[in-house]
């Protein structure tokens, strides 16, 4: 790859990858915005019926903040310099984001075995859809972390961007357990 | 760095090439391949509005098909690629001294996503039941339900899963652009010294990057309503006598997401090219820009209100009066900085020692189509006077001639501009303006009787005309005239592309800047630029982009790594 930076005086924080990732997060909000705004006009249809929640919801939700708290902890511990528990709490931080994925199948099948499929109602179709979205998101991080988080650099974007869509799953899962 | 070029195959060399100039030729290829197959499908419609029932192959289905796929293809595939793909990467790198883009593989992947978008787009021509014939709107139901409109089968799921693709990889090259601009400028070159084209660029590719999303979810969700059963957009409809299992769905929510994004969309087309047609304006006049800042700020502006404007398109869906109101004030308001930006074109000209060379020639059909197009957009953007004229001819009128003709003018001006710089080579100077004058003059005869056809009331998107009795019959005479301009129109690309290619191989060797420009891309060390562009130093910069006729300068150009001197003021009064 070439080197790139010629320009005047910026700091070192703002490389062309944390910009990058910042520009990336303004789309993915775009998506989600888009999906959200989608969501709630549909809501409004006669035909919406209200989706029975599966307490599996919460006991996800719960372990995707403990991986996002993990995933900080191996930042700031990375930081420090502390190379061990860097790599104890990353390591619990990537078990635990598989494990909401997992999770998230998991609900699917509950759902499907309640007998709310894909084209059930808007809301299941709606649900199907936006866990989807925000899996798939997950999944694509996974898998650009394991093939560049060697880099530091790398590994502070990562973080940065699990916390968003820990806070984007909040989001959404707010909106799934109000309607 | 520096280690480039050595050892590279030709595979990584030309093919997976992650040199930003490689990639640039790689987009403008492919776009160009893709708007032929365009071009000729606009000359199947006017074949058939010239002289209905004479050719035997179109009947009103392939008509809907040909009328969709031509509209996708030009907006899409050949104006938002070629602009941010081709120029957006030739560009960037040069205009502000980088070696090349932020991301170069991420940059390369684009290419080859953008590639794919492309193959399955044409693969749709060659399913059971073709390509989709929904419009390139694709307001459902039409568009969500099996057997409503020719290609509702493979040919449906093959466009959205194509725009799908085209996004991603639109993405990939967006997030470069702004990255690269952001942080990759060479020493000097601040935000304020850069040429428009790089703003125009930045600018669209930013929009681009906030407006896709839009179309993404309501193309995956559509997918979803016509493959997998779903009802986000299908109301309870009865077909062929049939009440579908499906109630409730909101066809009006999937266009508020299509124009989100298509509004929007024209502005990632129009932004650029308005930077290319400052450039082409100011070289070719030896005349600084007038009004720089206003320049900038114009194109900003522009963009933050063309994101509240897009329920424009749907004055006739139907909405909430204050809405209306609204986006009719909103619309109108985006006339005041396109205005500024048109005076300052004109005040660029006024005076100036105009070139009247090929790219200026392209340069000056720009303001002229832009103004006409533009202007008969006012009208549209009023709600009363948009109702009776929407679904006519006056619509097709204007959108063509400012989003179509008006960038087209821009592509090809910036095409002659930097051919020297791309191939080493000039090219015919008596083809170009050939090229120039029939598809200029040409376009007008198009497009300008149709601002008439639509007052008389003819409608767009029909297959013919035979049943409304209201037309009067010279309407049928002026579809002739335009069918045999499109003709026309259309043959004289050939010129451009034989111009192209042969100037390319056997032109004359140019030299590296032959236009006397300010600008880095023309103070390369070597012309062709290397990959890696610079020798070993990237240039520093002194001035702004647009030194021309600088008074007591001992030429009427001075680029902008030129340090300032005593008697050459840097950047004269008007540094930024």
């Amino acid at each position: 790859m070439i080197a790139n930076h010629g320009s005047n005086g910026y700091r070192e924080f703002i490389t062309p990858g944390r910009v990058g990732l910042w520009l990336f997060l303004a789309v993915a909000t775009m998506i989600f915005a888009a999906l959200i705004s989608a969501y709630v006009v549909r809501m409004g249809s006669s035909d919406w019926h209200s989706l029975p929640k599966p307490g599996l919801l919460w006991v996800n939700t719960a372990i995707l903040l403990v991986s996002s708290a993990a995933l900080e902890w191996a930042r700031m511990s990375e930081r420090r310099g502390n190379a061990r528990s860097a790599r104890v709490s990353f390591i619990a931080g990537a078990v635990l984001s598989a494990l909401f994925l997992f999770g998230q199948i998991w609900a699917w099948f509950v759902l499907h075995k309640l007998g709310y499929f894909l084209d059930t109602n808007p809301s299941s179709s709606f649900f199907y859809l936006v866990t989807a979205v925000h899996g798939l998101h997950l999944l694509g991080g996974l898998i650009v972390a394991a093939a560049t988080v060697r880099s530091s650099e790398r590994f502070q974007l990562f973080v940065t961007y699990w916390h968003f869509l820990t806070v984007v799953w909040l989001v959404l899962f707010t909106l799934i357990v109000l309607t | 760095m520096s280690h480039h070029d050595h050892h590279q195959s030709f595979w990584t060399r030309y093919i997976f090439s992650q040199d930003h100039k490689v990639i640039a030729i790689q987009y403008t290829v492919t776009a160009l391949f893709i708007g032929l197959v365009g071009l000729v499908l606009s000359w199947l419609m006017r074949l058939q509005l010239g002289f209905p029932g004479e050719f035997r192959f179109l009947n009103p289905g392939s008509y809907y098909q040909i009328l969709t796929q031509h509209g996708m293809i030009m907006i899409v595939y050949l104006l938002t690629a070629i602009l941010l793909g081709g120029f957006g990467n030739y560009l960037i790198p040069l205009m502000i001294g980088a070696r090349d883009m932020a991301f170069p593989f991420l940059n390369m992947l684009s290419y080859w996503v953008y590639l794919l978008s492309v193959i399955v787009l044409v693969a749709a021509f060659f399913v059971p039941g073709g390509p989709t014939g929904a419009g390139w709107t694709l307001y459902p139901p039409l568009s969500a339900l099996p057997n409503a409109a020719p290609g509702s089968g493979w040919g449906i799921k093959l466009m959205l899963v194509s725009l799908v693709i085209f996004i991603a990889s639109a993405t990939m090259g967006g997030l470069n652009y702004v990255t690269t601009v952001l942080q990759c400028r060479t020493k000097g070159m601040t935000l304020m010294r850069m040429p428009l084209s790089v703003w125009g660029i930045f600018i669209g590719a930013a929009m681009a990057l906030l407006a896709f999303p839009a179309l993404f979810v309501g193309g995956v969700m559509l997918l979803l309503d016509n493959l997998l059963g779903t009802s986000f957009f299908i109301p309870a409809v009865t077909l062929f006598g049939q009440q579908l299992p499906r109630e409730g769905g909101n066809p009006l929510l999937f266009q508020h997401l299509f124009w989100y994004f298509g509004h929007p969309e024209v502005y990632v087309v129009i932004l650029p090219a308005m930077g290319i047609a400052s450039e082409l304006i100011a070289t070719h006049s030896r005349k600084p820009i007038f009004g720089y800042k206003a320049m900038v700020i114009a194109m900003a502006a522009i963009a933050v209100i063309g994101f509240l404007v897009w329920a424009h398109h749907m004055f006739v869906s139907g909405m909430n009066p204050y809405f209306g109101f609204f986006f009719a004030v909103s619309t109108l308001i985006i006339a005041i900085p396109s205005a500024v930006k048109v005076y300052n074109w004109l005040l660029t000209l006024w005076r100036g020692k105009i070139q009247f060379n090929t790219p200026m020639l392209f340069g000056i059909g720009w303001i002229s189509t832009f103004i006409i197009g533009g202007l008969t957009g006012l009208p549209l953007g009023n709600v009363i006077a948009d109702v009776p004229l929407h679904d006519t001819y006056f619509v097709v009128g204007h959108f063509h001639l400012v989003m179509g003709v008006a960038a087209l003018m821009a592509i090809f001006g910036g095409i002659y501009h930097w051919f020297p710089k791309v191939t080493g080579r000039m090219f015919n100077e008596t083809l170009g303006k050939l090229h120039f004058w029939v598809t200029f003059v040409g376009a007008y005869m198009i497009f300008f009787p149709m601002f008439l056809l639509g007052i008389l009331g003819v409608p767009r998107r029909y297959f013919d005309f035979e049943a409304l009795q209201y037309l009067p019959t010279q309407t049928a005479g002026l579809n002739i005239v335009i069918t045999i301009a499109a003709l026309i129109v259309g043959a004289a690309q050939v010129v451009f592309l034989v111009n192209l290619i042969w100037s390319a191989v056997r032109g004359r060797r140019a030299e590296s800047n032959p236009w006397h420009a300010t600008t880095l891309e023309w103070q390369t060390p070597t012309t062709p630029p290397p990959h890696g562009n610079w020798g070993a130093e990237t240039p520093t910069v002194y001035r702004w982009a647009y030194d021309y006729s600088v008074p007591g300068a001992e030429r009427d150009f001075i680029p902008q790594n030129v340090p300032a001197t005593p008697t050459v003021p840097a950047g004269t009064a008007r540094t930024v």
